[in-house]
C-alpha cells in the first residue's frame, strides 16, 4: 500500500504554497494514502501500444486572427477587486523577507 | 413546489405583452424567499435582474421581439461569473469577488432575453457530490430536508425542483449536473465536451468541465442548449453546434438500439432503482427500441482515472487563488510567500486542500508517470471502449448513481465514499460524450432517474431519445 507520510504531505503543501494545520497534515496522511491505494489498481491494466488522451475532441492548433479585441472589461472593477492597491496598481507584501 | 409554464410559453407571453418580465422576476424572487429553508441560493442579483426585466418590458412595448427567453428568470450556479452581485464558487477565498466580465453562457442566455435572478449553492469549487463541501451552507433535498440534493450543482437542481425559477444552469466535471438532477428530480444535461463555452466559469478540471442546463423537461433542456452552444473565440476548446440545432429532434425509437451497460448494473446498484429501470425497459421495447446488453470492461476503472486527473487539473487551476489580485487575502502576513500560504490556508476549504495535495503529488517528478500518465493511458482505453460500443448501438442506458439521495452527514467524513458517488457518471466526462439524466419514477418519496449516453457530438439524437423516455416514464 502506498503510504504518504506527514513529512511528504508537508513537502507537497510547501510546493503548492499552502499552509496546513497539524490536524490537516495527519488527516491527509491517512486519507490520501487510502485514496492513492484505491487508484493504484490502474497498475494492473495493460495499456501497451496506446497513446495518452490529453484532450477528447481532436481539435488542433486553434488560432484566431492576430487583431486587437476590446473585451470591454471595466478597469475600475478590476481594481476594486484588488485586496491591496496603490495608484491603480496591485500592491503586494515585500518579497525578500 | 409551484411550477412554471413551459419556458417557450413564458417567453411567448412576454413578447406578446401578456405577461411582464418584471412580474416574473418578482415572482421568482418571492419564491426564493419563501424557500430559504432549503439553502439552495447563495445570493440574489435582484437590482440588476429588475433593471433588465424593465428593459425587456420596455422593448416589448416598443414592438420589439426580445428573444426566445424573453423575461424568463433563471438561476446560475455560483461558479458562473455574472454581473449584479458576487461570484464565490461557494468558497471563502472568493467571498467579495465582483466579476469584471460575464461567462459566455450567461451572455448568450441574456442575449435571448433571459434574466439571472440568483446564484445557486454548490460544493466549493464544484468539488463534491452533495453540496456539503460548500463553505457557506448545505442545500437540502427538495423531497426530504434530511437528505442531500446531490452535487456539486445541488443548489441549481433544488432550485428547479422547488420551482424557484423556470430553469437553472450548472457545471458537470464528473457528474455534477447529472447526479444532483437524479437526486433532486429534474432533467440535467452534460453535453459533448466543448459544445458550450467555459469562458467565465470557475475552472475545476479543464479537460472534463462541461456546462449544461437543468430543467423540468427535456424539451426545455434542448432549447437552453441550443442557445448556449457553439464556437466561442474566448474558449479555444469549443466546437461547432449541430447544423440542425437541438430543438425538435426525432424522438422515434423504432429500430434504435439501446445498450444496457452491464458494468452499471452490478450488485452495488440499489434494487429499487433497478426495478424502475426494468419497468422502463419494457416500455422502451414496446416503443420499438431494440434493447441489447453491452459490456465496457474498463468502466470500473474510470473512477480511479478520474480521481487522478481531476485533482491534478484542480491543483493547477487553483494556483491562481493567491490572495493578491482578487478574493480573500490574509492581512497579517509579513512577506509575499507567507501571504500566499496563509491566504490559501484560510481561504480554501478542506476538500480543495485535499485535492491540491493529491494533484501536486500525482504531478510531481517521480510519480507523474506512475499516476498522471498512466491515468491518461487508461483514459484512452475508456474512449476506445465507448467508440466500440457506439459502433453497435445508438445509445447506452444505465443508472445515474448506485443509490437515491443519501442522508446529510452520511458520507461527509469519508472522502473516498463521497468520491464513489460519482462512479457511474465520470466515464462520459473522461470520453467527452454527452449524457443526460431523466427522472423516471418516485420510490420512497425520492426521485429515481436514468442516464442516457450517446456518441460524441450526437447531442441532438440523444435529446430526441431522452424526450421519448420522458414520455414513456410518465
Amino acid at each position: 500500500m502506498v503510504k504518504l507520510s506527514e513529512e511528504e504531505i508537508l513537502k507537497l503543501a510547501n510546493l503548492a504554497q499552502l499552509k496546513l494545520t497539524s490536524d490537516e497534515v495527519s488527516e491527509f496522511s491517512s486519507e490520501l494514502s487510502l485514496i492513492l491505494d484505491y487508484v493504484s489498481h490502474l497498475d494492473t491494466i495493460d495499456v501497451e501500444g496506446l497513446l495518452p488522451t490529453y484532450q477528447v475532441t481532436g481539435l488542433e492548433n486553434v488560432t484566431r486572427e492576430d487583431i486587437k479585441i476590446d473585451y470591454k472589461v471595466d478597469k475600475k472593477l478590476l481594481i476594486t477587486n484588488l485586496p491591496s492597491s496603490k495608484d491603480g496598481q496591485i500592491q503586494v507584501k515585500r518579497m525578500i523577507g | 413546489m409551484k411550477s412554471w409554464d413551459n419556458i417557450t410559453k413564458i417567453a411567448f407571453s412576454v413578447n406578446e405583452g401578456k405577461s411582464s418580465a418584471v412580474d416574473l422576476v418578482k415572482e421568482s424572487l418571492k419564491r426564493i424567499n419563501e424557500a430559504s429553508e432549503y439553502d439552495a441560493i447563495i445570493s440574489l442579483t435582484k437590482d440588476r435582474a429588475l433593471e433588465r426585466a424593465k428593459m425587456i418590458d420596455d422593448g416589448v412595448l416598443q414592438g420589439q421581439n426580445m428573444g426566445r427567453l424573453a423575461g424568463v428568470p433563471f438561476i446560475a450556479k455560483d461558479n458562473f461569473l455574472t454581473f449584479g452581485g458576487e461570484t464565490t464558487a461557494a468558497s471563502n477565498i472568493l467571498k467579495g469577488f465582483n466579476a469584471p466580465y460575464q461567462a459566455s453562457a450567461i451572455e448568450k442566455l441574456e442575449a435571448e432575453g433571459a434574466i439571472v435572478v440568483a446564484k445557486a449553492n454548490l460544493d466549493a469549487f464544484a468539488h463534491g457530490a452533495s453540496t456539503e463541501n460548500s463553505d457557506f451552507m448545505i442545500t437540502k433535498n427538495p423531497h426530504d430536508k434530511t437528505r442531500v440534493p446531490g452535487g456539486s450543482s445541488g443548489g441549481s437542481a433544488a432550485s428547479v425542483v422547488l420551482g424557484l425559477a423556470p430553469f437553472s444552469i450548472g457545471t458537470d466535471t464528473g457528474g455534477s449536473i447529472r447526479q444532483p438532477a437524479a437526486f433532486s428530480g429534474c432533467v440535467g444535461l452534460k453535453p459533448t465536451y466543448g459544445l458550450v463555452s467555459r469562458s467565465g466559469v470557475v475552472a475545476m478540471a479543464s479537460s472534463t468541465d462541461c456546462i449544461g442546463p437543468m430543467t423540468k423537461t427535456v424539451g426545455e433542456a434542448s432549447l437552453i442548449l441550443d442557445i448556449m452552444s457553439g464556437r466561442d473565440p474566448l474558449d479555444s476548446t469549443t466546437i461547432e453546434k449541430d447544423t440542425l440545432g437541438y430543438i425538435g429532434a426525432d424522438s422515434d425509437l423504432k429500430g434504435k438500439k439501446i445498450g444496457l451497460v452491464k458494468e452499471y448494473f452490478d450488485d452495488s446498484l440499489n434494487s429499487e432503482i433497478k426495478d424502475s429501470i426494468d419497468e422502463l425497459i419494457v416500455k422502451l421495447k414496446s416503443a420499438g427500441a431494440e434493447i441489447v446488453d453491452v459490456s465496457l470492461p474498463i468502466l470500473p476503472s474510470a473512477l480511479a482515472v478520474y480521481y487522478i486527473l481531476c485533482p491534478a487539473e484542480v491543483s493547477s487551476n487553483l494556483s491562481r487563488y493567491d490572495g493578491q489580485r482578487f478574493g480573500y487575502s490574509y492581512e497579517g502576513a509579513k512577506d509575499l510567500n507567507e501571504s500566499y500560504a496563509e491566504s490559501r490556508a484560510r481561504g480554501f476549504g478542506r476538500e480543495a486542500k485535499r485535492r491540491i495535495i493529491i494533484g501536486t503529488y500525482v504531478l510531481s517528478s517521480g510519480y507523474y508517470d506512475a499516476y498522471y500518465k498512466k491515468a491518461q493511458l487508461v483514459r484512452t482505453k475508456i474512449v476506445n471502449d465507448f467508440n466500440d460500443a457506439f459502433r453497435s448501438v445508438d445509445f447506452l442506458l444505465g443508472p445515474v448513481a448506485p443509490t437515491q439521495a443519501f442522508k446529510i452527514g452520511e458520507k461527509s467524513n469519508d472522502p473516498l465514499a463521497m468520491y464513489l458517488s460519482d462512479v457511474l457518471t465520470v466515464a462520459p466526462n473522461l470520453a467527452g460524450i454527452p449524457a443526460i439524466t431523466i427522472p423516471i419514477d418516485m420510490k420512497n418519496n425520492l426521485p429515481v432517474a436514468v442516464q442516457l449516453m450517446a456518441a460524441q457530438k450526437h447531442d441532438r439524437s440523444l435529446l430526441g431519445a431522452a424526450k421519448k423516455i420522458e414520455e414513456l416514464a410518465l
